[in-house]
């Protein structure tokens, strides 16, 4: 992965430095907490409901073991000993004390990560493929991309103060696991006829009170364009956004006020004036940062491991484990390894430091060193040898990271909820563990398939409910926590955001409503069919008769 | 009257302010004046054609396209940052210097704070009404917070991967 080079470390010296000074100053009572709160937010310091939560950047969603143990270390040196991974790949440190902040920041800096631009009006934390670098069927590594967005967006001098905030994820392969549609912008890569690499570019995506699908304003973007037309994005977006309604203040309004063919004809016009070459980034630049990418170290092996073979044969819980944890790689020989933060009963997303130095550990003897944040919520190991995976998957057993559940009904999304967060309207993690624990035969879960449901405790939808095949959203109804589902969404290719099914219900409701649901799916199937395809195929009415029956 | 802080050279400087703000709806002062876009259009071939020097002070809601035609007869153009939030003067400083090639002074105005010095300069502005009470050393040490820089943007500073060509 890219390596820092000394100015990349000094960037991230410097804004340490500067947020000790800001800190001093609030600590010292010389500024306000209205004057601090700005710049504590600009490096990812939030104040929530019980103490500040630290949103610590995971670029592009890819870890180095020593980034991983370094964060377990922060975990547990200045938080309850866990840390929290976000739909935004970033992790969360829920308990965090204000004078230990500028350390936390120093101890992270010295291995290469930061809080830089998880908060404020400004470009946000980068998300590419979790499956970068490991993936068959991509067309590039989308993290050199995202590598260098991630440069030319931190401190901006020009979109540090956006209309609102603003969210780029990119992906280099046919299937999309960046959720790319549901983004302010979806870098989409792909080789045009003549081979040469161009990005599809989609605009206003995104969830919360308004949620929509991105739209895509330019079929072709040859690469070498990239940030120069991202700069005419945005320069229209920073000019002609909305300021004066906060709930309208997203690209995604004024892509959809203007529509789509006017939004790309005025960010058209700005491209062409500009000074594309003082923009664009220079090919040995490029390179540069493609070489951090190279891939190294992969031996000649059989696709087949007779190993692995044999241990599966002998195991049921690792055949298991195999079917729904592990995804093919483009190396013969190599697995991409799931490591699930959806242990039932647990919290999603959670992570103990334990656990991170754990997986830390796996990472470097026996994935290149490697770990990677999927916006589901979990980690992967991306570069596994397949005759390694019986001892990884011991390993991993015996830490409660074995769940053998990404993508079925408990490998559910959630945010944090009222349990932390001071925006939220209701609960989402013991909703999550409700449904968990009522699915937790893996049996049945089997059965049931690939079934995606996402959780928000509130409107602003971090839990990704629009796009939940379920969809969850926790809502407040005169002081009482009730949740309203909606059905048929989906965050990836064929995105779709959810219709609403009908009132929503109280939090002891809700398992019972997903059993409903499930058993309505069974019945109604077609071969081949997984849970949302049924949904669109029959549309809401049968899961609304089933599930509000008791209602009538 | 407010502090004003120049910008040259890589230090920021306290200024005299030559100029006064005048409302749309105030008598008119002697001497030089920064006027609204609204009165330039009504006052400012007059104020010019009686020699005095005339700048414009923008909303931030008004684009900078608007002042092309009279740009040449200008002294001063006067960018208005209505909340610290408030973020679009910023492209319209890079608009007017890299674009416009508008070299006279520009001045940032209305809620300018010195923790966005850094910004405001990579953007452009050379001149600054601070509504912190911050001094000319807080504006230079603002400033220079950073070693380097990612991106281009109206100032010379070269961006990292220009210096990294340069090793």
């Amino acid at each position: 992965m890219y390596l820092y080079d000394d100015i990349d470390r000094r960037m991230l010296a410097d804004r340490a430095q500067e947020f000790r000074a800001q800190c001093a100053r609030r600590l010292a009572g010389e500024i306000t907490e209205d004057q601090f709160k700005p710049l504590r937010l600009m490096n990812g310091l939030y104040l929530q409901l019980h103490a500040y939560m630290l949103r610590v950047a995971i670029p592009y969603g890819t870890l180095s073991a020593d980034q991983l143990r370094a964060l377990a270390h922060v975990a547990r040196t200045y938080d309850k000993g866990y840390g929290h991974f976000t739909t935004r790949t970033n992790l969360q440190l829920h308990w965090i004390k204000l004078r230990d902040a500028p350390d936390i920041l120093d101890h992270l800096a010295e291995v290469g990560l930061h809080a830089i631009q998880t908060s404020g009006n400004c470009i946000r934390n980068l998300t590419a493929d979790p499956y970068a670098g490991a993936a068959g069927d991509e067309v590039d590594d989308s993290r050199v991309w995202a590598e260098v967005i991630r440069q030319w967006s931190t401190f901006h001098p020009e979109f540090s103060y956006l209309p609102r905030k603003f969210k780029i994820a990119v992906t280099a392969s046919p299937t999309d696991r960046a959720a790319t549609r549901i983004y302010d912008i979806g870098l989409r890569l792909y080789r045009d006829a003549d081979g040469e690499l161009a990005f599809e570019v989609g605009v206003g995506g995104g969830l919360g009170r308004l949620p929509y699908i991105g739209a895509v304003i330019r079929e072709r973007l040859p690469v070498r364009h990239l940030l120069s037309y991202l700069q005419a994005i945005l320069r229209v977006y920073n000019l002609h956004g909305r300021r004066d309604n906060i709930h309208k203040a997203r690209i995604k309004v004024l892509v959809a006020s203007l529509g789509p063919e006017e939004f790309a004809r005025q960010v058209e016009a700005e491209w062409e004036a500009s000074d594309k070459p003082a923009v664009d980034l220079p090919h040995s630049e490029l390179a540069r940062i493609r070489a951090g990418f190279m891939p190294t170290g992969f031996e000649a092996l059989p696709a087949v491991s007779r190993r692995f073979e044999a241990a599966k044969a002998d195991s049921r819980a690792l055949a298991r484990f195999a079917r729904h944890n592990l995804a093919p790689h483009k190396q013969p020989g190599y697995a991409i390894v799931h490591v699930s933060l959806k242990a039932i009963g647990e919290t999603p997303g959670d992570c103990s430091a334990d656990q991170m130095d754990l997986v830390a550990d796996l990472a470097d003897r026996y994935s290149h060193g490697e770990i990677r944040v999927a916006y589901e919520q979990n980690l992967i190991l991306p570069h596994v040898k397949l005759d390694d995976v019986p001892e990884v998957h011991a390993a991993l057993d015996a830490a409660g990271l074995a769940t053998p559940n990404i993508a079925l009904i408990s490998d559910i999304i959630a945010c944090p909820g009222l349990d932390y967060c001071a925006l939220a309207n209701a609960r989402a993690i013991p909703v999550a563990q409700d449904i968990a624990r009522r699915f937790a035969d893996p049996e049945f879960a089997e059965r049931i398939g690939e079934l995606k449901i996402k959780i928000s405790g509130c409107i602003n939808a971090c839990g990704h409910h629009h796009v939940g095949h379920i969809g969850i959203l926790g809502v407040d109804k005169k002081g009482e926590e009730y949740y309203q589902l909606s059905l048929g969404g989906s965050g990836e290719g064929d995105a779709s955001i959810a219709q609403i099914l009908g009132p929503a219900v109280p939090a002891a409701r809700v398992a019972p409503f997903i059993d409903d649901l499930v058993g309505v799916y069974l019945a109604e199937r077609r071969e081949g069919e997984r849970f949302l395809d049924t949904v669109r195929r029959t549309g809401l009415a049968p899961f609304k008769a089933a599930a509000y029956a008791d209602a009538h | 009257m407010p502090m004003l802080i120049n910008w040259r050279d890589g230090a920021a400087t306290a200024a005299r302010d030559g100029f006064v703000t005048l409302a749309d709806d105030a008598p008119l002062s002697d001497g030089d004046v920064v006027v609204t876009w609204a009165r330039f259009q009504a006052e400012g071939a007059l104020l010019i054609a009686r020699g005095r020097r005339v700048g414009v002070r923008l909303a931030s809601a008004e684009s900078p396209e608007v002042l092309a035609p009279v740009l040449d007869a200008l002294n001063l153009v006067a960018l208005e940052f209505p909340k610290f939030r408030d973020g679009r003067a910023y492209s319209s400083a890079r608009l007017l210097r890299e674009r416009m090639g508008w070299r006279g002074e520009l001045r940032a105005v209305g809620d300018v704070l010195v923790e966005q010095a850094y910004l405001m300069i990579r953007c452009g502005f050379d001149a600054f009404e601070p509504a912190d009470a911050s001094t000319p050393a807080d504006w230079t040490a603002a400033a220079a917070r950073f070693a380097h820089v990612y991106q281009r943007a109206a100032d010379s500073r070269p961006p990292a991967f220009a210096e990294r060509e340069g090793v």
